[in-house]
């Protein structure tokens, strides 16, 4: 188990397949993204403006799937004792950071057409808005607090009271009367959205995955450099 | 039919707006975490070339700090 997180093997893997997840993250964007301005259909009653959908539920998807993620490291780094578990948490917080503000920004501007207004104080909106509030903090706090005990503490904690928010916006539209309608795609049921609209969304959120697996790369590895770069003034 | 493609029946803007902004949001998260990367490297390198002899080659035995040495050289993307 700890050979498997040995830093020295990780930086291997992960600075070579850095450039592979870079091209597979082109084909797949430019594929999803043929698909979704130009070959899905309009809808019959939001005619074109339904092709917002394509970037923004998969970034909502994204942003509350990788802060579940960091909560989960959070804990699994206060159970297991494990410092890479912090080190992943980190380097995945930019991307989720991102998107959440591309799912906000994107449904402020499919709101306009569809509900006539920028923005409403709805239940699920303003959830996401508190996600975002929860990202800012947990990345703050490693810019502010130098202290290694310190920052791991106070991140693990804004991550995992942030993870209660998590549910609150997976349900929000079930629990509160809101101007988002209930969710179309569904693991568990049946989902309600036609194949010919599932499959770019699919394919988009496939693109913004590997967008997201692409930057936690990067800073997971810029963070490793980091710490060989101490290693090299204790030489 | 190009027409059709970028005014899409009056929701066009809305529509390329929010592409837009999503792939600007792309391009500008991927540039700055990418000059943050490059940016330790340069550092690790430059640290590096500092060391004496026998510091130099302690250093090089470790694989990792070898492929950082290796990336920035061959860093494209």
């Amino acid at each position: 188990m700890i050979k498997l997180f040995e830093t020295n093997k990780i930086f291997l893997i992960t600075s070579k397949s850095q450039k592979y997840v870079f091209f597979i993250f082109v084909i797949v964007l430019c594929i999803g993204l043929t698909e979704s301005l130009f070959l899905s259909p309009e809808d019959y009653i939001q005619s074109h403006s339904v092709r917002i959908m394509y970037v923004h539920v998969p970034s909502a998807w994204i942003s509350i799937g990788i802060f579940s993620l960091i909560a989960l490291l959070s804990v699994g780094s206060f159970v297991f004792k494990n410092k890479n578990f912090l080190l992943v948490s980190k380097s995945l917080a930019p991307s989720g950071f991102v998107f959440n503000i591309i799912a906000l920004v994107t449904g402020s501007i499919w709101g306009k057409p569809t509900w006539g207004t920028w923005w409403a104080w709805d239940a699920r909106i303003t959830s996401m808005l508190i996600l975002l509030i929860f990202y800012l903090l947990y990345i703050l706090a490693w810019r502010i607090f130098d202290e290694k005990e310190k920052v791991t503490k106070i991140t693990s904690i804004i991550a995992i009271i942030g993870a209660i928010n998590v549910p609150i916006i997976k349900f929000s539209v079930d629990w509160w009367s809101t101007l988002h309608q209930n969710s179309s795609v569904n693991i568990l049921s049946d989902t309600s959205i036609h194949p010919s609209m599932l499959f770019p969304l699919l394919i988009m959120t496939v693109a913004f995955s590997l967008f997201s697996l692409l930057i936690f790369l990067m800073k997971y590895n810029t963070e490793l450099i980091k710490i060989k770069n101490k290693g090299l003034d204790r030489l | 039919m190009i027409e059709e493609i970028v005014l899409m029946k009056g929701y066009g803007l809305y529509v390329w707006s929010a592409f837009s902004f999503t792939l600007v949001s792309f391009a500008v998260l991927y540039t700055l975490i990418k000059t943050n990367l490059v940016r330790e490297q340069n550092k690790f390198s430059s640290k590096y070339l500092l060391l004496n002899k026998e510091k130099a080659e302690l250093a090089i035995k470790q694989s990792a700090n070898k492929e950082i040495l290796a990336n920035r050289i061959s860093s494209v993307i």
